[in-house]
């Protein structure tokens, strides 16, 4: 077996030569281009996270943002139903008032003309009192011959005519 | 060591230095460049190319990046379930233990033998494994005693031990402590030689068959030749298996350095 066979002789070669290899292997390559080669790797992996945080947040302030959007919508549908309320309520108070002039108006209007009509009555009644009185004089003159006198025949014709 | 005809299937792991640099030294310490020496240096050459191809640094990666990607991330969700969060410092150390001895056992068992050269699979020698395993095991030794101070040995006393045990358990948890390093280089050295043992074996059986006569070339050497097919892909499934242990092993030590129990 060589490996024995041969210590004496070889077991300072190998040991130089390995340490030798194995020093350039681990300074040159473990400490020098190892963590370069991690650094790019773990850059990458930062990067990737860092998308997928980003992507995320995006996610968040886009849900904000439609929840914003609706409390909003909500908001502004309130108010409107809430002008429309109040403009409806205002409107009826409008047209009660101008219902309530117009019925001032034609109740006024309809007194008045009531009184016109009493006034037509009245005057009437009056012509017809006169009228009469003339008619019973004439009456009284051509039945009786006498001459009554005026107040007489309007007495007469006031009591016939409040008896009915 | 067993021979098979004319076919030794230990001569796979003998070190030869090449170039002539047999008596290079430093401090009286042979350190020729041998065959294992050069897979060490291919191992790490193949690494550093593999790595520097996934540098180009793009938000979104190549073919490439994404595989050098892949390996980092791998090892990092590695130490992240066994040590937590505190277990990314030690991406590097891992990282690098886990893609060498990976290259390793890789490059050893690619067939280059079809165009004359010997694959040498330096995870195959425990001079090798032994190394990365005292590197392990001293990093958990450097770690535990910097964080815990003497309340490190706190670890050898699981939670609940009767006041009675204590003594007893803290040498018996000490044992299996002190052995870590040698089950984690040895884990690796056995299951490389032996794969690569056993291929050689079949190797020869085919061959040797081959050559004494065409009836048993036909029958053992093709048996032989069908059953190395399947265990060279049990051979890759290993090599990437034991690597993966070395890794995850190191850090479930290190995870008890970092947070005891």
């Amino acid at each position: 077996m060589p490996q024995i066979a041969q210590i004496a002789e070889t077991y300072s070669s190998q040991i130089f030569w390995l340490l030798l290899t194995f020093g350039f292997v681990f300074f040159v390559i473990g400490l020098g281009m190892v963590p370069k080669v991690q650094a790019t790797a773990d850059a990458r992996d930062a990067k990737i996270t860092g998308d997928l945080d980003a992507a995320k947040a995006a996610f968040a302030r886009a849900d904000e943002a439609e929840a914003d959007y609706r409390a909003r919508d909500a908001e502004s549908r309130a108010a409107v139903q809430a002008s429309l309320a109040k403009a409806k309520v205002e409107a009826a108070k409008a047209s009660e008032a101008k219902l309530a002039a117009a019925d001032a108006d034609i109740a006024g209007r309809i007194n008045a003309a009531e009184a016109r009509i009493k006034a037509a009555t009245d005057a009437a009644m009056a012509e017809i009192e006169t009228v009469a009185a003339d008619a019973a004089r004439d009456m009284v003159a051509r039945i009786s011959g006498v001459n009554a006198s005026e107040d007489a025949a309007r007495n007469a014709v006031k009591a016939a005519l409040a008896h009915g | 060591m067993a021979e098979s005809g004319k076919i030794d299937p230990m001569h796979q792991f003998a070190i030869e230095p090449l170039f002539g640099t047999d008596h290079l030294s430093i401090g009286g310490f042979n350190i020729a460049f041998t065959n294992s020496a050069l897979y060490m240096v291919a191992a790490a050459v193949v690494l550093w190319i593999f790595v520097v191809g996934g540098m180009k640094r793009e938000l979104v990666p190549g073919r490439w990046q994404m595989a050098v990607e892949y390996m980092t991330g791998f090892i990092k969700s590695l130490l992240i379930a066994n040590v937590g969060e505190g277990g990314k410092k030690y991406i590097p150390y891992v990282f690098s233990l886990f893609m060498f001895i990976l290259l390793a056992n890789l490059l050893g068992l690619l067939p280059l033998g079809l165009v004359g050269l010997h694959p040498f699979t330096f995870t195959s020698h425990f001079t090798a494994t032994g190394v990365l395993a005292i590197m392990s095991f001293s990093i958990v030794l450097a770690v535990g005693f910097y964080k815990h101070g003497l309340h490190f040995f706190s670890l050898f006393v699981p939670h609940g031990t009767p006041a009675l045990m204590v003594v007893p358990l803290f040498f018996i948890e000490l044992v299996s402590f002190m052995v870590r390093p040698f089950s984690l280089g040895l884990r690796l050295f056995v299951a490389m030689t032996a794969g690569h043992v056993l291929l050689k074996v079949l190797a020869g059986f085919v061959i040797n068959s081959a050559n004494a006569s065409p009836a048993l070339g036909l029958t053992v050497g093709a048996a032989s030749f069908i059953l190395m097919i399947g265990i060279s892909a049990l051979e890759v499934l290993v090599a990437v298996i034991q690597a993966y242990v070395f890794a995850l092993l190191t850090s479930v030590y290190i995870n008890d350095a970092e947070n005891l129990h």
